[in-house]
């Protein structure tokens, strides 16, 4: 059984249906790519996987390696969600911007913080252990982006691709099991979306990921991902591998208009 | 680096005891007369209340209108005991109880209003505290309009001091825990917050009902220092003073609370000889330090934040 399954997802607000019976699947390890034309839905089944919406109907399952019955992920809050093991970056940078970088990260620790509010008070001694424990492995997240030397920065002082890798940071303090990246290489120039996907694979392979990615850039999504699904008007409308997506008519049309017949 | 003890502690617990012993001999000199006193009592109340807001406005971003409604549950709870039990363990049992019934009044408050955003919870909470003052106005054992008087005196300097220190430690120590910076997450981003798996709406609700806890006992110190209490004193006039400290001092900064209620205590003292035109200085203080330092006087840095500062630059030569 795949690790995250989505059965005809709906999702309409009023009359207007968003994203209309969705089925797709991520298998544990892959890096699946989302792509679709402006309002396709893309980031709505984004809100409804992270309990930001709920979906009007259909179900979304996340089967864990260690457990034995899949768990419904539709209808529960953000946090839970995020506890389950779902981790996310937002499409317009949604940083803690008047904190400074080291607090963005620890922040996303904070569900697996071990001292309760009494400690929290009082700063006893398991406080000041566990405080350690959380500023280490904050340092060593940041590290992996270069960001460790500007830790006591405000995040909104950061230059844009910095901000964008401290989102990538901040998700994965969490500690999570799929990673969902929303168009993480927007309004980054070529040098820096090449150095990006080498950093998305080096993730995936480093923290045992699974990562659905959002993008509008061609060729990172050929480049990197395995799968890809296609969205349009909020229906799914092709998807396979990244050869099959780039010959397929549906999606050509969907991207550049039907071809005008000659009468 | 684990044990209490550090050499900032020690440093920190000095100027504490330093604080209470020069005021303590100023006292007992004569040189703070009792006229004085009751300008240290207020500094020393509004400090207790403008830390608590400040948790809940300046760092969890959820702006209220109704602390004096907690400051009043505490005042009457507190009056109630120790009118009862006229004794030093009756005032203390006093402040406990009134801390304690304002935090259950403020978590039961909280869980339905604080689903609320900006001037919608600042309109429902202002409500709040109106009902809650209307409940005491018609309550038989709060004696109505008229009030409670002859509350036994029991607040002195050393109590004051006590519980203001307690409130700056604790409330400190919570903004520095993981669970205080969850509480600011929501300040900066809720939905943010939300997806990083923090539970916003319990996080709300702890802020609040941390608020009203403090709150509660600013009311006890309040009854039994002043003789005398009545619903009108807890209007929608002192939620706003308490609320002119915290925007003053810097939502988000704790010194700044401080130091504002302070200078505001001051202020409003100095003018005192001044009757007809004191109302009008006071505002005037307040329109000119919003127009240079909209952020309030610290923003959302502290005092001691000056001192890491310089340190720092003198590594860096």
């Amino acid at each position: 059984m795949p690790l995250l399954s989505i059965e005809k997802v709906t999702k309409s607000f009023g009359g207007l249906t968003a994203v209309s019976n969705v089925s797709m699947h991520l298998n544990k390890g892959e890096l699946v790519g989302l792509i679709g034309p402006n309002g396709a839905g893309k980031t709505t089944l984004f809100n409804l996987l992270t309990g930001v919406y709920e979906p009007t109907s259909g179900s979304i399952k996340l089967q864990l390696e260690e457990e034995k019955n899949p768990r419904e992920l539709g209808g529960l809050k953000p946090y839970n969600v995020t506890k389950t093991g779902l981790a996310r970056t937002f499409q317009n940078i949604r940083l803690f911007k008047d904190l400074t970088v080291l607090d963005n990260v620890r922040i996303a620790m904070h569900q697996n913080i071990q001292y309760q509010l009494p400690s929290a008070f009082l700063h006893f001694n398991k406080y000041h252990k566990e405080e350690d424990r959380l500023k280490e492995e904050a340092e060593r997240l940041l590290d992996i982006f270069h960001l460790a030397h500007k830790k006591n920065e405000l995040a909104k002082n950061l230059p844009y691709g910095e901000q964008r890798h401290l989102e990538i940071a901040r998700a994965l303090a969490t500690k999570p099991v799929i990673l969902l990246l929303d168009e993480p290489a927007a309004g980054m120039n070529p040098q820096e979306t090449a150095s990006l996907t080498e950093t998305i694979k080096w993730l995936r392979k480093e923290f045992d990921l699974t990562i659905l990615l959002i993008e509008h850039d061609m060729s990172l999504v050929m480049k990197i991902c395995e799968r890809i699904y296609v969205l349009d008007y909020g229906m799914l409308i092709a998807s396979g591998k990244p050869a099959e997506i780039r010959a397929n008519k549906r999606v050509i049309e969907a991207y550049l208009g039907e071809e005008v017949s000659h009468a | 680096m684990t044990s209490v003890l550090t050499k900032k502690n020690l440093l920190i617990l000095g100027c504490i005891l330093l604080t209470f012993v020069l005021v303590q001999v100023l006292m007992s000199v004569g040189f703070i007369t009792s006229f004085h006193e009751i300008t240290l009592a207020t500094i020393c109340i509004n400090i207790i209340l403008a830390v608590s807001l400040n948790l809940v406005t300046g760092f969890t971003g959820q702006f209220s209108l109704g602390h004096a409604g907690f400051m009043s549950i505490g005042a009457y709870v507190c009056a109630l005991i120790v009118m009862r039990f006229d004794s030093v363990a009756g005032f203390l049992v006093g402040i406990l109880a009134a801390a304690l019934a304002a935090t259950i009044v403020g978590i039961l408050i909280g869980i339905p209003t604080l689903r609320l955003k900006g001037d919608y919870l600042a309109i429902a909470t202002l409500g709040m505290a109106e009902i809650i003052r209307v409940v005491f106005l018609n309550l038989e054992i709060t004696n109505g309009a008229a009030g409670l008087s002859g509350i036994p005196r029991y607040t002195n300097w050393f109590w004051m001091y006590l519980f203001v220190v307690l409130t700056i430690v604790l409330i400190n120590n919570f903004i520095r825990s993981s669970h205080g910076r969850a509480c600011i997450s929501i300040r900066e981003d809720e939905i943010a917050a939300e997806s990083m798996g923090i539970n916003t709406t319990k996080f709300k609700v702890m802020a609040f009902a941390i608020g009203s806890f403090f709150a509660g006992i600013a009311g006890a110190l309040y009854a039994s220092y002043f003789y005398f209490i009545k619903p009108n004193t807890f209007g929608f006039l002192k939620s706003i003073d308490i609320l002119v400290i915290v925007v003053l001092g810097g939502m988000g900064s704790i010194t700044g609370s401080i130091i504002a209620a302070v200078l505001l205590a001051l202020v409003s003292t100095f003018l005192q000889s001044f009757t007809a035109v004191r109302m009008i200085f006071y505002a005037l203080v307040l329109v000119i330090i919003m127009i240079f330092r909209p952020q309030g006087l610290l923003g959302t840095k502290e005092i001691t934040d000056l001192f890491k500062f310089r340190r720092k630059n003198e590594r860096i030569e």
